[in-house]
């Protein structure tokens, strides 16, 4: 089985956000950059295809050079190999076009991405590759398992999980499920060390019109203070939540 | 020219966040100068949609689609755009209808604005306000192509009424087998508690509660508010409660009208998670816990003698405003 990772390269959860460019483009000053949580699921799930049923695992990334550290991280991880398509990641659509340019090209039985990135949040790119490519598509995917061609999945739903079944080829947005978090891996020294020596090719992006594009960010507006009730006049909180917030 | 709508429905009954992206199409339409069409795929009442401004309701009706199969959804969708010549397409943020958008957009060749918070802020660009950074920002995004599709983000719009008069109009779409790829083959979901997804009050508890043992007065608080019950990430790893309950940057979102959160400290993943929610509140000894910076309301004091106050009070409330 051969399976691509799609690995997006996000700021760390805890980074201040700030924009710059009059409020156009995000400002990375100090941010430290890692494989977004997502990912880093699939990847481990990746790993257990490849350990435990002999797969092959590619990473792959659309995005400028200054994503190179965190392919490295996913080859220290344990992927065998890695390409990154050389283009700034501007719209989900246009990242989507890419990612399948490099999946028709290595023909992928198995496609595992994270179901949103945790910078714009999109959760698009998964969805409309699968499209794209017209494979089998899993969102909120939260087990996997493949026998031959034969792949039984789970997904969240509203208040619980479903069950389905499908054939490969297949693409998921997976998340917390498909690996439990004490499972997920991180680099080891040794990995560190092998990660230097293995591919990382960068191919050209191939042309297509963006459908969407940023024009500016904002900042929420700044909150008001907490209005603090007093732990012995608990009905002042029920007061206030009816006649002022109106939610009860 | 038309908005199209798709109003998600669960076992013949449409959830609350369909009603909102009507209303929300509504708007849009407005702008447009144009109509709202909504589809129903194995609704059983439509009348409720006249009420949020549904000028046409195309009524599917097909045992195929009975389980939610999002390509054989999305290809409906196409069908009915194609149909009503629709240009700008809105689908809600459940589990299904993230599911769904990334394809119709596929399908329609369309740009996708998904966590839309707002109506437009101009139809010319078409321009939307999207929720970005987990809440920590909004981006404001241009989508360029003919076709549009809006994922609108729960709870941000709100239902607006605006009593129509609805015309009705059956379709049977063509289904091709090809798009059954993926086939449900059972379904496991907590019957009679209200879920995190289509709460309007979320009850959430931390590590604060001490154990499990303590979680009566949580579900209890739960209870007389209508709410649905919430936990921090470490109160899951514990094994307090379970892994469906844990909300925050890596767990499940929360877009309630209300949270309220007890014994929780208030981390920026778990704000990250829940910062959607209109109302927050925070019940906490510590007045130094991070979480009175983002609350609303705020109660510095031991869960364990507030809540139970909080439950009376909130009786005797129910009680006079019943
Ligand atoms: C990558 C990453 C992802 C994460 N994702 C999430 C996530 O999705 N969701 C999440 O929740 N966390 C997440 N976390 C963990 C997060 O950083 C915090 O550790 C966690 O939210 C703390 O949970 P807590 O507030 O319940 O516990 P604590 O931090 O232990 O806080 C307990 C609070 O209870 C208060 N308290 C104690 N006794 C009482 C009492 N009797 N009455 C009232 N209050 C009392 C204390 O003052 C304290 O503020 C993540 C962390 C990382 C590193
Ligand atoms: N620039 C990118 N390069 C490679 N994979 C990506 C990229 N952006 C998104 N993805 C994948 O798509 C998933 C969902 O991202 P998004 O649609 O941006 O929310 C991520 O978890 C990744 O697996």
């Amino acid at each position: 089985m051969k399976i691509l990772v799609c690995i997006s390269h996000v700021p760390d959860t805890t980074s201040k956000i700030n924009f710059t460019d009059n409020d156009t483009k995000f400002d990375t000053n100090g941010v430290q950059f890692v494989i977004n949580p997502y990912d880093e699921f699939v990847l481990t799930r990746a790993m257990w295809f490849k350990e435990k049923q002999g797969a092959s695992v590619t990473v792959v990334n659309v995005g400028n050079a200054t994503t190179e550290p965190t392919l490295r991280k996913a080859l220290a991880i344990g992927a065998d190999d890695a390409i990154r398509v050389s283009t700034e990641a501007t719209d989900g659509f246009f990242v989507a076009k890419q990612l399948a340019e490099v999946a028709k090209n290595g023909s992928y039985d198995l496609i595992l991405a994270g179901k949103e990135s945790i910078d714009y949040n999109g959760g698009m790119v998964p969805g409309m590759l699968a499209s794209i490519l017209n494979y089998n598509f899993i969102n909120a995917c939260i087990s996997i398992e493949v026998d031959g061609t034969n792949v039984t999945a789970s997904r969240e739903i509203d208040g619980g999980k479903e069950s389905l079944s499908c054939s490969l080829p297949l693409v998921i947005g997976g998340q917390k499920g498909v690996v439990e978090e004490k499972d997920l891996r991180i680099p080891n020294m040794r990995g560190i060390m092998m990660a230097r020596k293995k591919p990382l090719t960068v191919v050209e992006p191939v042309s297509f019109d963006a459908t969407t594009s940023s024009t500016s960010f904002e900042k929420p507006a700044a909150k008001g203070a907490v209005k603090l009730v007093d732990a012995n006049n608990v009905g002042e909180l029920v007061d206030l939540l009816h006649n002022e917030a109106k939610v009860i | 020219m038309s908005v199209l709508v798709f109003a998600e429905s669960s076992e013949g009954k449409f959830k609350k966040v369909a009603f909102e992206a009507i209303s929300y199409g509504k708007k849009v339409a407005e702008q447009l100068n144009t109509n709202v069409v909504v589809l129903t795929i194995n609704a059983d009442n439509t009348s409720e949609l006249s009420n949020y401004g549904a000028e046409k309701v195309i009524k599917v009706t097909d045992d195929k689609l009975k389980s939610f199969s999002a390509k054989a959804y999305a290809n409906v969708i196409k069908q009915v755009v194609e149909k009503e010549n629709a240009d700008v397409i809105i689908i809600d943020s459940s589990v299904n209808g993230l599911y769904l958008a990334p394809i119709v957009a596929v399908n329609l060749d369309a740009g996708y604005a998904s966590n839309t918070v707002a109506a437009p802020s101009s139809t010319s660009p078409f321009t939307v306000k999207r929720k970005a950074f987990s809440n920590k920002a909004f981006n404001n995004t241009e989508i360029k192509t003919a076709k549009k599709v809006i994922g609108l983000a729960k709870n941000s719009f709100g239902l607006v009424e605006n009593n129509t008069n609805t015309t009705e109009e059956s379709f049977s779409p063509a289904l091709r087998d090809a798009n059954f790829g993926v086939k449900a083959t059972s379904v496991d979901k907590a019957t009679g508690t209200v879920t995190i997804a289509d709460a309007d009050i979320v009850v959430s508890g931390g590590r604060g509660l001490k154990g499990p043992e303590n979680w009566g007065m949580i579900e209890e608080l739960a209870e007389v508010l209508g709410a649905a019950t919430a936990c921090s990430k470490p109160v899951s790893d514990l094994g307090w409660r379970p892994h469906d309950e844990h909300v925050g940057q890596t767990g499940k979102p929360v877009a309630s009208n209300l949270y309220i959160a007890i014994g929780i400290s208030g981390a920026i993943q778990h704000l990250a998670g829940i910062n959607s929610s209109k109302v927050k509140v925070v019940i906490n000894t510590d007045p130094e816990a991070p979480f009175f910076k983002a609350a609303d309301y705020g109660i510095v004091g031991d869960a364990f003698e507030v809540v139970p106050q909080l439950i009376e009070k909130l009786k005797e409330f129910k009680a006079q405003n019943a």
